[in-house]
């Protein structure tokens, strides 16, 4: 399978593409996005290298010039094809709220967002949760099945360690897995349907 | 248009987008689709236009598969595509035709398509 990175002509779009959509797919780092996202791709995963401008840590400052530094963040993203000239790209977006104008950059125009969380280590998701409820893009969650996950939570426990809305769909799924991963996104695409129902009802006095 | 004598970049390749940060008026977004126009390439572009152009003339590209395939950061093709697009060189498409934008369909139309990947 050794192919040229330059082989590009994979990458160019088809010519019945017509809507091109986008979910973002994140969550902590290690939690699996790219994972997930190679698992569907229909090309092998491209990344994009974003410079982000910050300020630094706390350093000594003794001449009160506020130090920057240029941290960069690989942006991984694939693609998948569907029928009827939809194209539908997913983007790994780091999920730190240090990362937000990127984050803001990228949820442009996306559809709604998968939430990937490690069950070994909840905590490391509330950052993120809390970055997408502030942009107020949809999302749903899905636990990334871990081998030595811990199995003995109910959904109940998940959800209130999560403080998730009733309504935000809450799934498990295994990154590595082409259906499970296309499960978890249905999950989302689900909920964005029905909060699109819910949204054009007619209003009931 | 037309190449200075000696035929040298007037910027250096480091200067990809000439120290533009934005461009005034085209705002693309990452999934905004560049398309080669018919126009032959004039002489005297930049080697970062010319790579760009070269990497169009296979097919369409977004903007941030541009940017993965060139290795440059997504501002930059935004600016570089620009300037492409007022020397129209480059067409540009909105990820979604605005008749589509808000069509009831769509997540309907992505939701039948992603199951009918499972397998």
């Amino acid at each position: 399978m050794a192919s040229a990175p330059s082989s590009t002509s994979r990458v160019h779009l088809p010519d019945t593409a017509r809507d091109l959509v986008k979910i973002l797919v994140t969550g902590p780092f290690g939690v699996g996005k790219t994972t997930l996202i190679d698992s569907v791709s229909e090309i092998r995963p491209l990344h994009t290298e974003e410079h982000l401008t910050e300020a630094s840590a706390q350093v000594d400052d003794l001449d009160g010039v506020r130090d920057k530094v240029t941290t960069t963040v690989a942006v991984d993203f694939g693609r998948i094809s569907l029928p009827d000239g939809i194209v539908l790209y997913l983007f790994g977006t780091p999920g730190q709220e240090r990362f937000r104008p990127l984050w803001d950059d990228i949820a442009y125009g996306a559809l709604g967002a998968l939430v990937l969380v490690d069950s070994r280590r909840v905590d490391a998701s509330f950052d993120v949760l809390g970055l997408v409820e502030e942009s107020g893009l949809p999302y749903a969650v899905a636990f990334n099945a871990f081998p030595d996950a811990p199995r003995h939570y109910t959904q109940d426990q998940l959800r209130a360690a999560l403080d998730l809305d009733p309504g935000t769909p809450m799934v498990t799924c295994d990154a590595r897995e082409a259906n499970s991963s296309l499960d978890a996104l249905l999950a989302l695409v689900q909920h964005l349907i029905d909060r699109q129902n819910t949204a054009t009802a007619p209003e009931s006095v | 248009m037309t190449a200075r004598p000696g035929g040298r970049p007037l910027v250096p390749a480091y200067l990809a987008t000439g120290g533009t940060a934005r461009h005034p008026r085209l705002r693309l977004e990452r999934l905004s689709l560049l398309l080669r126009s018919d126009k032959p390439v004039p002489d005297g572009l930049t080697p970062a236009q010319l790579a760009l152009l070269d990497e169009l003339a296979d097919g369409t590209l977004t903007v941030v598969e541009a940017a993965a395939l060139l290795r440059l950061p997504v501002s930059a093709i935004r600016v570089l595509a620009a300037e492409l697009v007022d020397r129209d060189l480059l067409v540009t498409r909105a990820p979604i035709p605005p008749a589509e934008r808000f069509a009831p369909d769509l997540l309907k139309r992505v939701a039948d398509g992603l199951r009918a990947l499972k397998h």
